[in-house]
C-alpha cells in the first residue's frame, strides 16, 4: 500500500445532458458544456500547472498559471475561468504560455522560502511547479519588504499558519466558505500586504470551527497539520470511516510504519466519500488522538468484587471468567438473568455477533443497544409509516430541497458536515425553518439566515406537528393524489387534523409558537415544491418521541414529499453506526433486518443456521434490565462500548442497578464510568483497529479498514465469539468478511452485500437486493416499502415533566461541536481547548431573576437528583429553558434527568426535565464583568 | 478650431449650482417627464442611435449596454453608477457631482425606466465625503420634488436611489469589484462570464455605467440623438468632459466635442504654466493610459485615433508635464499608487506591481542596472494582459511607454548615478523645506 494521492481537475465537475467537444493541444477532448478548459484537459491527463484552483472550489482566477492560448481569441485567458466551447481550439504547451508560468512561478519564489528540504509538507504544489517551469532562480534578488520573516500562528492546536510560505492563492479561504460554510478566513491588507487571517486575530480565538478545509485546501506548507510537522509525511493511506457522528465521513488513514509500529500523521478526508466528498469536521478530522491515549485499557483486568482493585488477567482467563460467571447465573437465576448492550461505536459485524451471542449462547432476547436511548423512536415511527426503520433519503438529496425543516436538531454541532451541505444549499436560495427551542446557528450564521424560527416549547413537538398538518388540510395544501393514491386511513386521519384543537390558534400557548409564524412556516412547508425534513433528539428523546415522528411522516406524505430526490424524512443518526447497529439486531424484540421475533418463519432461518432454538418472545430492553436489577431478577450484563452510567438518564438508578447486579463485563477502549461497576474488563479495538462497515444516518455501509493490527491483541469480535464458545455454544469466524457474508445470507435487505463489492464500488445504501445491486439512495419511490403510507392519529398527550413552582425551569441537552457525547474520546485529545466544562445556558431575564451571571457556578436540580455547573446568560436561550451538554463526567447532567420515557421505545425524555438553577458561588467580579458584559451572542456562538 | 460646448458644465458658475431650482430653471427634469411617456425600449434604442459611448475609460457603446440585458423575468434588475473616481489625474464626475448633481440623478431615472431597474444604486468614492454630503442632499431634494420615489409623476413608475460611499480602493472602480463591495464583501473582481448583464448586484441582472454617461442621458434625450451625433467625430459622438491638470496656465474642466486636440484643449487653457518649457510628455485619459509626448498634440481625443496612436482615451484626464519634469520620478510615483491599490487577487499584479516599484526605485535613485530595464519589460509583459483585471494592465501603461519614448533618460539615470532633475523645479509653489530627491 502506498500514499493515494486524490486527482485535482482544477474546477468542479458541470452536470450539464449538452457535450462540447475541443481540440486540447491537437487531442478531441468531450466534457459536458460549461467545462471549464483545465478541467477538461485535466480529465484528458493534459497537464495545466494551476496553484489556485481546485475542484472542489468555484474557479477563481487568481494564480495566473493556468493561462493557455485559444485559437481566435485575445490574450492568453486562464483555463480555468474559460468555459469549453465547440470546435475551440486550446494550446496550452506553446512557447508563450512557458514564458508566463516561467515569469509567475518566478514571482511566486521571489517571496516564497527556498528551503524546500526545511518544509514540513515536503511535496507542496509550489515546490514541484517550480521545477516543472523551470524558475528556481529568481532574477529579483531578495532585497527590500517580504513575508519571509513573518512568525507563524500556532494557536490551534492541530495545525499552524505560517505566512512565510501562503502564496495568498485564497483556496482557504474559499473552502472555509464555499466548503465549509462557517466565513472565519479572510485576507486582510491588499496588494502585497495581503494576508490571509481568520478574522483579524489568532485562529483558536476566531471563528474558525477546525474542520481542516483550509488546511487541506492549501498548497503550500502555510496551512499543515501539527502532526506532519512533528512526525513527516506520511508514507502510505488505508481509506477507511469516521467512528464520530452518524453522517459517516469516509477518511484516508494517512501513516508510517507497519504492523504494531503504525503511527497515525493525519486523517485526510476522501473526495470519493458518498457521505462526506472530501470534507470534515474538527473530531474526525484531527481527533483520533484517544485511540493512543495513555488512559486506553490494553489488556483484560477482572475483580471479584467492585470494591477491589483491579487486576491485568490474561484473555483466557477474562474470558473463562465471563463465561463461566454468566453460565452460573443462568444455571441460578434462570435463563433470563442475563443479557447483553450492544454499541452503536462497534461494526456491524461486531454488533451482529455480540446479538448472535445473546440469542443463541446466552439463549434469549436480552439484547439492547444504546440506539435505545437516541433513536429508538425512529425506528419504531419510521417503520409503522413507511415500512423501513431508516431515514428515506441520501446526504446528496438536500441539494434538490427548496425547503427543510429542521426539527430539534443542531446539524452545525452534531453533524458539521452535513450542516456544511444544508448551508451550502441555503446559501442556494433554499429556504429553512428551524422548530427549535434555542436559536442555533441554523437560524441566523453568516450567509444563512432561516425563513422562519420557531421556538417550540420542549416537549410540545407533537402539537406543533398537529398544528402544521392542521394548517396544511384546512387551508386545502395537501396534496390529495398522493394521499388517495398512496396512503392509507387518509379519511380518519383528515378528520381527526381537521379538529379545532389542532389549531395554530389553539396550540400556540402550548408550544410557544405563534399562531401567524406557524400559519406561515406551513405555507412554506406546503409549496415546496421539494421540502424535506430533517431531525434529530430532539424529536425522540422525549415521552412521545415515536409520535412525533409518526407526526412529520403525516407531514412528509400529506404534502407529497416522499419518494424523490430532495424531500423526504431524514433523521440525522447521533452515533457513527446506530443505523446500523439496528440493523443488525440488537433489539430485544428484532433480529436483524427489524423482523420481529415472534415470527417463525424469521427465527427459522436462523434456527436452523445457528442450530439452535430461539424464543419468540421479546428480551428485556435496557431500562427494563435496570428495574430487573434492582428487583433482582437480572443478575448479569455484557455490556459493549457504551458507558451506560453516563449516558443513561437518572443516574443513581442506573448506579443503583449495576451495583446490584453479580456480574458486569465491560468491552471498551476506556475504563469508563460504568467501569467502575464492572467485574471483567475486556479491553477493545478503537476503529483504527477494526475491519467491517459502519451504515451512516443515510443507510450507506461504508467500509472500515484496519490501520493496525488491534493493539489489545484480538478483535472485539474475536472475543464474544470465544466468550459464546467457551459458554457451550461454538461461534468462530475466520475474518470479519465471513460475518458479513453471514449478515448478507440472512438479510434480505443486505443480500447483495460483502466486502468485496464494497471494497469496489466504494459503498452503498441498503438495500442492496437483486433489483438495486448498487443499493436504493432513495426509498419508496413508486410505493411504500409497506405498500401504502400509515397516516397516524398523532394525539398531542402533554409530558408529566411539567415546570412546576419547585422546579420552574425546563432542561434540555445537546451537544457541542468539539465534544462528542460523553466525550470519552474527545476528552482525551485537544478538542479540550474549545470545550474544557460543560456549561449551563440560560436566559438573561432567568439569570437575572436568580443573580446568575456569566461564570457563576450554579446548582441544578431536578426532583431526581442535582449537580453543579458553570453559567452562560445566553439569549439564544428562551425564558424558561436552560441547556446544557453531557460531554464531561464531572457534570453529571443524567444525574438530574428522569426515568420518564417513550411510551413505545423507553427512549429516555433526555430533552425535558424541570429543573431549579441556584447560584453557588457567584465567579470573581473582576472576571465576571469580562464574562457578563460579553454580549451573551459572542459567547454563546462560540462552539 | 474647436469651440467648447458647455451642457453638464454650462450652469457650474451659479451661485447655488447644485440647488434643484437652479437645475429645473436649466432644462431639469423635461427629459425625465418626456422619457417617461415613452416605451423603455424606444430609450434604449435611441441611446444606441446616439452612438454614445461610456465615459468611464472603456468606451464601451452605452446603449449596446443597455441592450444585453435579458428580457424581464419578474425579479428585481439594477442599475449601478460607478462614481468611484479614483485614477490618478481624473476628476471629472466629482466636480460633476459637486457642481451639478441633479444630471446624474436625472439620468439615474430615466436609465432606471429605460432598463426596468425600481432600484438603483450611486457608488461612490468614499474619501470625497463633500460630494457624499451633496449627492444625499440632491437625492432627497428629487425624492421631495417628485422625481423619484413611488408613481413617479404619475407614471406608475417606482424608483428608489441609494447612495453608497466606498472605503477608499482605487480596485471597486472595476465594475465587478465595484459590485462585490456594495454587496458588503471584500472589493475583488469577479470572474467574467457571468457579465454583470446577466448576473451582477446579487447576481441580478445589472447595468453598470460611468457618471458622466449617465449625465449625458438627459441631454441627449432632450435634445435627440441627431444633436448629440452633430457633436463629436463619427467613431466617437457627442461632449465630454476634458479634465486638464499639471503645467498648463489654467487648469480645469473643459467641455468640449469629442476628437478635440491636445493643441487646441492647451490653447483654451491659455497655454503652458511657463511659456518657456514645452510640453514633454502628457496622458490622455489618466495614468493608466500609454503616455504621449509634443508629438501627439493633435491626434483627435477620440476613442479611435488615440488608440491608433497607441494609447487609449481613457477619462479625458490631461494630465500635462513640462520639461523639469523627470519621467522616471513621474513613473515611480504612479507605479507606487499601482502598487499600493493592487487588491492582491492576482499574482502578476501583486507581486508584480511590488516589484516594479521596486526596481523603478532604484532606478530613480540611479542605484540600478540596465538589466532593471529589462526585468521591469519582463514583468511588465507578465502584467499586461495575464492579470485578472486592467488595474494590472494600467500599472503597465506609464512604464512601458516611459522606455519607449525616455529610455535616454533612464539610463541617464544610470550613467549618473542620481536623478537628472530637480524635483523642485517641477513643483507649483515654492516651499520652504525641498522635495527630497
Amino acid at each position: 500500500m502506498t500514499l493515494i494521492h486524490e486527482p485535482d481537475l482544477g474546477t468542479p465537475a458541470v452536470a450539464n445532458d449538452h457535450d462540447v467537444t475541443l481540440t486540447i493541444d491537437g487531442r478531441a477532448v468531450t466534457v459536458p458544456e460549461g467545462t471549464s478548459v483545465l478541467r477538461a484537459a485535466r480529465g484528458a491527463g493534459i497537464d495545466i500547472p494551476k496553484l489556485c484552483a481546485s475542484d472542489n472550489l468555484a474557479a477563481y482566477g487568481s494564480c495566473r498559471l493556468c493561462l493557455v492560448e485559444v485559437e481566435g481569441a485575445k490574450g492568453t485567458p486562464a483555463s480555468c475561468t474559460t468555459p469549453c466551447a465547440d470546435g475551440m481550439v486550446v494550446r496550452t504547451d506553446t512557447d508563450t504560455v512557458h514564458a508566463l508560468r516561467h515569469g509567475v512561478m518566478e514571482l511566486y519564489l521571489s517571496d516564497h522560502p527556498q528551503d524546500c528540504a526545511g518544509c514540513a509538507r515536503g511535496n507542496c504544489e509550489i515546490q514541484a511547479l517550480a521545477v516543472q517551469t523551470g524558475a528556481a532562480e529568481v532574477r529579483y534578488g531578495r532585497g527590500g519588504a517580504s513575508h519571509l520573516d513573518d512568525t507563524a500562528d500556532t494557536s490551534n492546536p492541530y495545525f499552524t499558519y505560517d505566512p512565510k510560505a501562503c502564496i495568498v492563492c485564497n483556496r482557504c479561504v474559499r473552502a472555509c466558505g464555499e466548503v465549509q460554510g462557517t466565513f472565519a478566513l479572510t485576507v486582510q491588507g491588499r496588494g502585497f500586504d495581503s494576508r490571509i487571517t481568520a478574522g483579524g486575530t489568532d485562529f483558536l480565538s476566531s471563528e474558525c470551527v477546525s474542520c481542516g478545509a483550509c488546511v487541506q485546501a492549501c498548497p503550500t506548507d502555510a496551512l499543515t497539520e501539527k502532526s506532519v510537522i512533528q512526525l513527516g509525511m506520511p508514507s502510505r493511506t488505508v481509506v477507511t470511516t469516521c467512528a464520530y457522528c452518524g453522517v459517516g465521513c469516509s477518511f484516508k488513514a494517512e501513516v508510517q510504519g507497519s504492523g504494531d509500529d503504525t503511527r497515525v500523521v493525519r486523517m485526510v478526508p476522501w473526495k470519493d466519500g458518498g457521505a462526506n466528498e472530501g470534507h470534515s469536521c474538527v473530531k474526525g478530522r484531527f481527533a483520533y488522538g484517544y485511540a493512543s491515549h495513555r488512559d486506553r485499557q490494553l489488556s483484560p483486568m477482572a475483580r471479584d468484587s467492585i470494591d477491589d482493585e483491579w487486576q491485568v488477567v490474561t484473555w483466557e482467563e477474562a474470558i473463562t471468567r465471563v463465561a463461566e460467571g454468566f453460565l452460573a447465573l443462568r444455571e441460578k437465576h434462570g435463563v433470563g438473568s442475563i443479557g447483553g448492550i450492544s454499541s452503536s461505536r462497534c461494526t456491524n459485524e461486531e454488533v451482529y455477533v455480540v446479538q448472535k451471542m445473546v440469542r443463541a449462547a446466552f439463549g434469549n432476547n436480552n439484547i439492547d443497544t444504546c440506539a435505545r436511548v437516541c433513536h429508538s423512536p425512529t425506528g419504531y415511527g419510521l417503520n409503522h409509516a413507511f415500512g423501513t426503520s431508516a431515514g428515506t433519503q441520501d446526504f446528496a438529496s438536500v441539494e434538490q430541497a427548496d425547503v427543510m425543516l429542521v426539527i430539534g436538531a443542531n446539524p452545525t454541532d452534531a453533524h458539521p458536515v452535513f450542516a456544511s451541505r444544508m448551508k451550502k444549499r441555503l446559501r442556494a436560495g433554499a429556504k429553512a425553518i428551524v422548530a427549535d427551542p434555542r436559536r442555533i446557528d441554523l437560524v441566523r450564521s453568516p450567509h444563512v439566515e432561516a425563513a422562519l424560527h420557531l421556538p417550540v416549547r420542549p416537549g410540545t413537538n407533537v402539537a406543533f406537528v398537529n398544528a402544521m398538518c392542521h394548517v396544511i388540510v384546512t387551508e386545502g395544501l395537501w396534496d390529495e393524489p398522493f394521499v388517495r393514491e398512496r396512503c392509507e386511513d387518509a379519511d380518519a386521519y383528515l378528520a381527526f387534523i381537521a379538529g379545532p384543537e389542532h389549531s395554530p390558534e389553539a396550540t400556540q400557548d402550548v408550544t410557544g409558537i405563534p399562531a401567524s409564524d406557524l400559519r406561515a412556516a406551513a405555507r412554506l412547508f406546503a409549496a415546496g415544491p421539494n421540502s424535506a425534513i430533517y431531525y434529530g433528539l430532539g424529536v425522540t428523546e422525549h415521552s412521545q418521541g415515536s409520535t412525533m415522528v409518526m407526526g412529520m411522516a403525516n407531514l412528509a406524505m400529506l404534502t407529497g414529499n416522499l419518494g424523490r430526490e430532495g424531500v423526504g424524512v431524514n433523521p440525522l443518526r447521533g452515533q457513527n453506526n446506530v443505523q446500523g447497529s439496528c440493523d443488525m439486531g440488537s433489539f430485544p424484540h428484532e433480529l436483524p433486518g427489524y423482523r420481529h421475533v415472534s415470527r417463525p418463519e424469521v427465527r427459522e432461518i436462523y434456527e436452523s443456521l445457528w442450530g439452535v432454538t430461539l424464543q419468540a418472545e421479546p428480551g428485556l430492553r435496557i431500562p427494563n434490565m435496570f428495574d430487573s436489577a434492582i428487583g433482582g431478577s437480572f443478575r448479569g450484563l455484557y455490556v459493549q462500548g457504551e458507558d451506560i452510567a453516563q449516558s443513561d438518564p437518572n443516574t443513581s438508578h442506573v448506579e443503583a442497578a449495576l451495583r446490584a447486579m453479580d456480574l458486569v463485563v465491560v468491552h471498551d477502549l476506556f475504563l469508563n464510568e460504568t467501569a467502575r461497576f464492572a467485574h471483567v474488563f475486556l479491553p477493545g479495538a478503537s476503529f483504527l483497529e477494526k475491519d467491517g462497515t459502519f451504515t451512516n444516518a443515510e443507510r450507506r455501509i461504508n467500509r472500515v479498514r484496519p490501520v493496525m493490527p488491534s493493539r489489545v491483541g484480538k478483535d472485539e469480535w474475536q472475543v464474544v465469539c470465544e466468550i459464546a464458545t467457551a459458554m457451550g455454544y461454538p461461534m468462530s469466524y475466520a475474518e470479519a468478511s465471513h460475518i458479513m457474508d453471514e449478515i448478507a445470507a440472512t438479510t434480505p435487505t443486505f443480500a447483495g452485500v460483502s466486502f468485496a463489492r464494497l471494497d469496489a464500488e466504494g459503498s452503498m445504501q441498503w438495500p442492496v437486493t437483486q433489483a438495486a445491486p448498487h443499493g436504493t439512495p432513495t426509498m419508496h419511490v413508486g410505493s411504500f416499502v409497506r405498500g401504502l403510507g400509515q397516516l397516524t392519529e398523532t394525539v398531542y398527550v402533554p409530558t408529566t415533566e411539567r415546570a412546576n413552582r419547585r422546579f420552574p425551569l425546563v432542561l434540555t441537552t445537546g451537544r457541542i461541536l468539539s465534544q462528542y457525547n460523553v466525550g470519552a474520546q474527545t476528552r482525551r485529545t485537544p478538542n479540550s481547548t474549545w470545550h474544557p466544562e460543560d456549561v449551563l445556558e440560560i436566559h438573561p431575564s432567568d439569570a437575572e431573576l436568580r443573580g446568575v451571571t456569566s461564570g457563576d457556578v450554579v446548582e441544578l436540580s431536578s426532583r431526581v437528583g442535582t449537580t453543579r455547573l458553570t453559567a452562560l446568560v445566553s439569549d439564544r436561550m428562551p425564558a424558561g429553558v436552560v441547556y446544557t451538554t453531557f460531554h464531561h463526567p464531572v457534570t453529571g447532567a443524567n444525574v438530574v434527568t428522569t426515568e420518564n420515557s417513550d411510551w413505545a421505545t423507553n427512549c429516555p425524555e433526555y430533552k425535558v426535565t424541570a429543573v431549579q438553577v441556584e447560584v453557588v458561588t457567584q465567579a470573581a467580579r473582576a472576571n465576571a464583568g469580562a464574562g457578563a458584559d460579553v454580549p451573551a451572542d459572542a459567547v454563546a456562538g462560540r462552539p | 478650431m474647436t469651440t467648447l460646448t458647455p451642457i453638464l458644465t454650462k450652469f457650474w458658475d451659479d451661485p447655488q449650482s447644485w440647488t434643484l431650482a437652479t437645475y429645473e430653471k436649466n432644462e431639469g427634469y423635461q427629459a425625465l417627464k418626456k422619457a417617461l411617456t415613452m416605451a423603455p425600449a424606444d430609450l434604449v434604442a435611441m441611446t444606441k442611435e446616439s452612438g454614445l459611448r461610456g465615459r468611464g475609460g472603456a468606451g464601451f457603446p452605452t446603449g449596446m449596454k443597455w441592450g444585453f440585458l435579458p428580457p424581464p423575468d419578474g425579479g428585481p434588475r439594477y442599475l449601478v453608477v460607478n462614481a468611484d473616481e479614483s485614477e490618478p489625474g481624473t476628476c471629472k464626475d466629482i466636480p460633476l457631482m459637486m457642481a451639478a448633481p441633479q444630471f446624474l440623478i436625472e439620468g439615474v431615472a430615466i436609465t432606471s425606466f429605460a432598463i426596468g431597474c425600481n432600484h438603483a444604486f450611486i457608488y461612490l468614492r468614499g474619501e470625497v465625503v463633500h460630494v457624499y454630503r451633496r449627492l444625499l442632499r440632491a437625492v432627497e431634494e428629487a425624492y421631495a420634488a417628485g422625481h423619484l420615489g413611488k408613481n413617479i409623476h404619475g407614471s406608475g413608475f417606482d424608483l428608489d436611489v441609494t447612495v453608497h460611499a466606498g472605503a477608499g480602493a482605487y480596485i471597486c472602480g472595476e465594475e465587478t469589484a465595484l459590485l462585490d463591495s456594495l454587496e458588503g464583501r471584500r472589493g475583488q473582481p469577479r470572474s467574467k462570464p457571468p457579465f454583470p448583464a446577466v448576473a451582477g448586484l446579487y447576481a441580478r441582472p445589472t447595468v453598470v455605467n460611468n457618471v458622466e454617461s449617465i449625465a449625458s442621458v438627459p441631454p441627449l434625450l432632450l435634445h435627440g440623438a441627431d444633436w448629440f451625433k452633430g457633436m463629436g467625430t463619427q467613431d466617437s459622438t457627442g461632449f465630454g468632459i476634458f479634465s486638464l491638470s499639471g503645467h498648463v496656465k489654467n487648469p480645469g474642466q473643459y467641455e468640449a466635442p469629442m476628437g478635440i486636440t491636445m493643441r487646441e484643449l492647451l490653447d483654451l487653457a491659455g497655454g503652458m504654466r511657463h511659456p518657456e518649457r514645452p510640453i514633454k510628455f502628457w496622458t490622455p485619459g489618466g495614468s493608466s493610459t500609454p503616455l504621449f509626448t509634443d508629438e501627439h498634440l493633435d491626434v483627435p481625443l477620440e476613442f479611435g485615433a488615440v488608440a491608433k496612436a497607441g494609447s487609449m482615451l481613457g477619462t479625458r484626464a490631461l494630465q500635462v508635464f513640462d520639461s523639469s519634469v523627470c519621467v522616471v520620478r513621474a513613473v515611480d510615483r504612479w507605479t507606487d499608487f499601482y502598487k499600493h491599490e493592487s487588491c492582491g487577487k492576482c499574482t502578476p499584479c501583486r507581486e508584480g506591481t511590488w516589484w516594479l516599484k521596486q526596481i523603478l526605485g532604484r532606478l530613480e535613485h540611479g542605484q540600478g542596472s540596465e538589466a532593471d530595464l529589462d526585468k521591469l519589460l519582463d514583468i511588465c509583459d507578465n502584467i499586461l494582459g495575464r492579470s485578472f483585471c486592467a488595474l494590472g494592465d494600467g500599472a503597465t501603461s506609464p512604464i512601458t511607454s516611459s522606455i519607449q519614448y525616455f529610455r535616454d533618460e533612464y539610463i541617464a539615470h544610470l550613467t549618473m548615478g542620481r536623478c537628472p532633475f530637480d524635483p523642485n523645479d517641477a513643483v507649483l509653489f515654492t516651499t520652504k523645506e525641498t522635495v527630497s530627491a
